[in-house]
């Protein structure tokens, strides 16, 4: 019972409690919100935003910052397009960027920490380097007809009250069990909560530095490039500028999910709910009809102004960051 | 000159020296129409709004802060400039209103960063995220379905031209020189380096830390703000969508490759407009060598992580002790 009462838990508490009170206020506001069916799709729309979040957790968790996810996702998108046109099936394709993501990413890890250059700048070259492929690869709108495709699109569970389940959200949430378990049940993860707790402390403890960054961003990297195929799986096409400033919707699921930027705290279950709370937001400005695009940016911009004032008052009355 | 300078320095002629020889008549200006015409002209042109943006990032990078949130702070300017022409404000105030709008959201990040202690990357993400909305919510708000506008004044500042040379060049050396001469002839400099330098260190040497911090963010702002009045007095319109995209990081990049460290402590602001040259001329050169376009921004990822590189310490020890060990062999 302490354990679950344990200052750490608090903002991801925090998050739960946000997203319950806006999925209840859609609820009151508008007839059939308050349904499985809304929450299916709410949970299919946004699993590739989810899934790259979900990678993006461990960095942020180490300290670092990835902003090449958007432009991963463009590119594996066109990539998987461009090799289904040439014949390729989706599983293929698929593996193929999978493995084109963990190496990118690992790529990326090794060269802030043998070059000592800020995660910042690096990503922020990666960004440019794959939207830049992505016009390389192509610059058209490119179809995804292989039969595989329906057939990733058929697969679908129902739920109670006509919500349905569909594919992606069946992906996103194995791979966010995948990446929970990583995170509180491995020596990789621990060693990650460590460095970005305190990078010098942990090296001072045995943690190997190198190969935990190098992991941490091949992990982000992966899970970007399987974001990608979610996206291109989903929207049955790849083009070239899908993805565009997705990195930053990501980085606010993980704060919303209660991930500190500071590194050393945070759940990975969080950025679950945060990545729902900004698709509720989405949706429920769809669902008033009246409402402008301006809100869905400007509501965003006000939960996460609220989420870092609170963790910044945690952080200061528990001290349960690292102290700075 | 110190070494710092050689490396931005030589990446710009080096790059000046390749357009020479894809394309002779490169270096040629002539004058149409009662202005200066040429490559060159159109790269200074060009690097305007990146290179103003950029010299207020150097200010905050010099805090050991950073701010996201300039290209939403150009996309509000813009907009408060559209709405007040076309309520029929005098165009000097709408300018006013447009730079103070801008320096309300510099308060905002600087408040944040420096009153409630949150770390600049996250706090100034608000304003990114939300800024543009807020742009867009402003052209809705005087009921304008098109927030286009005309203003001689305006246009002049951006796209005008006195004595054969673009106006926006006077704009521009102009704010430079303000800024050089805050940051170099009093001691604000010192005291925004020696905060990114160690903050705690300088708030017990007696300089108030946060508050140099609030400064460093509104500086930032209103530059932020002048290049959203640049551009949209260039096209005559507010776009909050889609004006001054990726400015941020561009900026970033400019002030990086101009030698400045996000560890902070740090304020090139010569340095920081060869940064911005450097990535403006790379632009046009893609442009004029007759490369897709698509190419641009892969070539830029590849010079940016050649430029830093070269800037990496531990690269440069480790690439001389490689060579040195070859030259032993």
């Amino acid at each position: 019972m302490s354990a679950l009462l344990n200052k750490k838990y608090l903002p991801f508490y925090a998050t739960v409690l946000v997203f319950v009170a806006i999925f209840l206020i859609g609820g009151a506001t508008y007839r059939n919100f308050l349904s499985m069916r809304v929450l299916g799709n709410i949970l299919a729309d946004n699993s590739f935003i989810i899934i790259a979040a979900t990678g993006a957790t461990f960095v942020i968790l180490s300290g670092g910052i990835d902003l090449s996810i958007g432009s991963m996702i463009g590119f594996v998108g066109v990539s998987v397009a461009v090799l289904d046109s040439l014949g390729w099936d989706p599983l293929s394709s698929a593996i193929l960027m999978l493995i084109f993501g963990f190496a990118f990413g690992a790529f990326q890890g090794w060269v802030i920490d043998s070059l000592d250059i800020q995660p910042f700048i690096i990503t922020l070259a990666g960004l440019f380097l794959l939207r830049g492929l992505c016009f390389m690869v192509t610059v058209n709108a490119v179809p995804i007809t292989h039969e595989w495709a329906d057939l990733y699109s058929d697969i679908r569970i129902r739920l109670p009250g006509k919500g349905l389940l569909r594919s992606s959200a069946m992906v996103m949430l194995a791979s966010l069990a995948v990446a929970i378990f990583i995170a509180h049940f491995t020596r990789f993860g621990t060693n990650v909560y460590a460095i970005g707790g305190d990078r010098e402390s942990a090296r001072l403890m045995g943690v190997n530095i190198r190969r935990t960054t190098v992991m941490v961003y091949a992990v982000a990297g992966f899970y970007s490039a399987l974001a990608g195929v979610v996206y291109a799986l989903y929207t049955k096409s790849g083009y070239p500028l899908a993805g565009n400033t997705l990195e930053l919707s990501a980085i606010a699921s993980v704060v919303l999910g209660g991930t500190l930027l500071t590194g050393g705290v945070g759940m990975v279950a969080g950025t679950l709910f945060g990545g729902m709370i900004l698709g509720l937001i989405s949706t429920l400005i769809i669902f008033n009809g009246s409402l402008n695009s301006a809100w869905i940016l400007i509501s965003s911009g006000v939960l996460l102004f609220g989420f870092i004032v609170l963790h910044r008052f945690l952080v200061s009355s528990f001290d349960i960051g690292n102290g700075r | 000159m110190q070494s710092r300078a050689v490396w931005p320095l030589l990446a710009l002629a080096v790059i000046l020296i390749v357009d020479g020889i894809i394309s002779p008549n490169f270096y040629d200006i002539r004058i149409v129409e009662g202005r200066l015409f040429g490559n060159l002209i159109d790269i200074l042109y060009r690097a305007v709004p990146t290179a103003l943006v950029a010299l207020g990032m150097a200010v905050v990078i010099g805090t050991k802060g950073i701010d996201l949130s300039v290209g939403s702070i150009a996309a509000i300017s813009g907009a408060i400039i559209a709405w007040r022409i076309q309520a029929g404000d005098p165009h000097g105030l709408v300018l006013v209103w447009a730079l103070a709008a801008a320096a309300v959201c510099g308060a905002w990040n600087g408040a944040l960063v420096a009153g409630l202690g949150i770390q600049p990357i996250i706090a100034t993400l608000i304003l990114m995220v939300s800024g543009r909305g807020i742009g867009m919510m402003v052209n809705l708000f005087y009921g304008g379905t098109d927030p286009s506008f005309q203003s001689a004044f305006l246009q002049g500042l951006s796209t005008g031209s006195v004595l054969y040379v673009p106006t926006r060049l006077f704009v521009f050396t102009g704010l430079f020189l303000l800024l050089w001469v805050l940051i170099r002839r009093t001691a604000l400099g010192l005291f925004v380096e020696a905060t990114g330098g160690n903050a705690a260190a300088s708030n017990i040497a007696g300089v108030n830390a946060r508050l140099i911090a609030f400064v460093a963010y509104v500086i930032c702002g209103l530059m932020a703000g002048w290049a959203g009045v640049i551009l949209t007095a260039d096209t005559h319109t507010s776009d909050p969508v889609s004006v001054a995209l990726y400015i941020e990081l561009d900026a970033i990049l400019a002030v990086v490759i101009g030698g400045g460290s996000l560890a902070g402590g740090r304020i090139y602001l010569g340095m920081t407009v060869i940064g911005a040259l450097v990535i403006q001329t790379l632009t046009t050169s893609i442009l004029i060598s007759g490369l897709p376009p698509e190419y641009n921004l892969i070539i830029k990822a590849l010079v940016v992580l050649f430029v830093l590189v070269l800037q990496s310490d531990k690269a440069r020890q480790g690439i001389a002790a490689a060579l040195w060990r070859r030259v032993r062999q």
